[in-house]
């Protein structure tokens, strides 16, 4: 039982992180029924933002938030308002082509601009750790991991359900029809239903490349890891991001446990398989 | 000395891709009037509904609210000139509480000055809204939730409003306790239009009523002027 003690813990701090990994994609799918394949490249360009300000700056990666949270948020809103609002109707497929073509576009601006090397957000975080116990030594960046993503959950679960703007995006989710006879402009709502989403990844975005190391085309590789947490947990759900983060990352770390690093992303993809089986929209999903 | 026209419509043209769904509808609605449009299903009734506030845009018309034109307007603006609207099926937000629902109502800004003043009127003219505020919408039953829908529409502090087959999958005694509630509400100035299948109801609760056969204004008048023989033809077509 002790030897499960590491891969356990490890699996739920790394589960916070998939947990605000997906979290901005959950969000965007939920409420304005767009799958934004462009998600995991603009939570990558959180991480190359960062390590700009960090080379201009000095600052930690941490502190580069500050910037950071509120320069995704307008980039959000511009992509939805300005891009995919105007391809927003009963198809599904020209949403999905837009999106997958800003992905495409993202990737190779970021490759011009940054070079196909590997980068990392360097910070003193991660090289400490925290030891619990006799048995258990817990690198500090994963505590942080979970702690942020955490929060941010939970900021953005009382954003939705305290405030004006946090009611509007849920009515809108709700019944787009209904909310434009409310007065609300429903287009809006999503340019700030996104720009919210972005916020996560922002965060997302920074924590990851704390973590590890990250290229131009390393966005896909985060875009299957949120299908893979809403999947598990349900669209649109705050718990079930975080119920579908946690399984997902313990379901790797255990399975590399058992059976070798070569072999967790297996056990990762199993959990889902089983899970669709037994209840394809999701732990908390809301269909 | 003459009677504001609350709602003028001229001309209306409506298409759904190439399928013509609105012929040339014409309709005058005098401020403090209820005017009943009934019609049979198919009729053109919830497509005049929705164009109106500008969910559908018209091809060819105008549409005048308190004699400022508004076709072409999205509904987030026409909602902020003082048009509400009650939409078929109550289509109140399932996974909001009674409260958020009628806090939605009040989105725009020249009501949200106002909103604990409406909740209080609307919960005096709905108490069991007061009773169920914490409750999520999908639980109340088709009743409470017309009503609801209504008290939604009430708090934009609107001068007008549209109420699209307010009666439909409602129990009779529901039904009338609604429309007394219609009333009540119309004397407190309010004009209402109300889009409705059951026409002995629309008849009795209205001042004018205009018969829609597909997707043209076929019979208008005032209900005592109206035969029963002369709505039915109207409304069936023969």
């Amino acid at each position: 039982m002790e030897a499960l003690l590491l891969p356990i813990t490890n699996g739920v701090l790394l589960g916070g992180l998939y947990a605000v990994i997906a979290l901005g994609m959950s969000i965007i799918f939920g409420i304005v029924k767009l799958v934004n394949l462009a998600h995991g490249d603009l939570m990558i360009l959180s991480s190359y933002l960062s390590l700009v300000l960090i080379s201009w700056l000095g600052i930690s990666p941490l502190l580069s938030l500050i910037m950071i949270v509120p320069i995704m948020f307008f980039v959000g809103f511009f992509v939805q308002g300005g891009l995919l609002n105007r391809v927003l109707g009963k198809e599904m497929e020209p949403p999905l082509l837009v999106a997958f073509g800003l992905s495409v576009i993202l990737q190779n601006l970021l490759l011009i601009v940054f070079t196909p090397d590997a980068r990392s957000l360097m910070s003193d975080l991660a090289i400490e750790t925290i030891v619990l116990g006799e048995t258990l030594t817990l690198p500090v960046l994963y505590l942080i991991n979970f702690l942020g993503g955490l929060i941010v959950i939970l900021a953005v679960y009382l954003f939705f359900r305290k405030t004006y703007l946090g009611r509007a995006i849920r009515a809108a989710s709700d019944d787009e029809m209904s909310t434009q006879l409310m007065g609300v402009n429903t287009k809006r709502i999503y340019a700030y239903a996104m720009g919210i989403a972005m916020m996560t990844a922002a965060v997302a975005g920074v924590l990851v490349g704390m973590t590890f190391t990250f290229y131009p085309h390393t966005g896909p590789q985060f875009l299957i890891i949120s299908f893979g947490v809403i999947i598990i947990g349900g669209l649109g759900s705050m718990k079930g991001c975080l119920a579908g983060g946690l399984i997902l990352a313990m379901a790797q770390t255990l399975g590399a446990h058992f059976a070798g690093t070569g072999y967790q992303l297996l056990f990762g993809y199993g959990v889902l398989l089983v899970v669709l089986g037994i209840r394809p929209q999701g732990l908390f999903g809301k269909i | 000395m003459p009677v504001k026209l609350a709602l003028e419509v001229s001309g209306l043209d409506v298409y759904y891709k190439d399928f013509r769904a609105l012929w040339d509808v014409s309709m005058e609605v005098r401020q403090g009037e209820i005017i009943a449009i009934i019609g049979a299903n198919g009729a053109g009734k919830s497509t005049f509904f929705k164009t109106i506030p500008g969910i559908l845009v018209p091809t060819r018309g105008t549409i005048y609210l308190f004699e400022e034109r508004i076709d072409g307007l999205p509904p987030h603006v026409t909602v902020s000139k003082g048009m509400a609207s009650v939409p078929e099926g109550r289509r109140i937000f399932p996974r909001l509480t009674v409260y958020e629902n009628l806090f939605m109502g009040s989105y725009t800004p020249r009501s949200r000055s106002k909103r604990e003043d409406a909740l209080g009127q609307i919960y005096s003219l709905f108490p069991i809204l007061k009773t169920r505020r914490n409750q999520m919408g999908n639980t109340l039953s088709g009743g409470e939730q017309q009503m609801l829908a209504i008290g939604r529409a009430l708090m934009s502090d609107p001068k007008i409003i549209l109420c699209d087959e307010i009666s439909l999958g409602l129990a009779p005694l529901v039904v009338k306790d609604i429309y007394r509630r219609l009333r009540e509400i119309n004397q407190n100035g309010i004009t209402i239009v109300l889009v409705e299948q059951d026409v002995k109801r629309s008849l009795k609760v209205s001042n004018r009523v205009y018969v829609m056969l597909k997707g043209k204004m076929v019979l208008t008048g005032e209900p005592t002027s109206l035969s029963e023989e002369e709505v039915k033809k109207a409304y069936f077509g023969i």
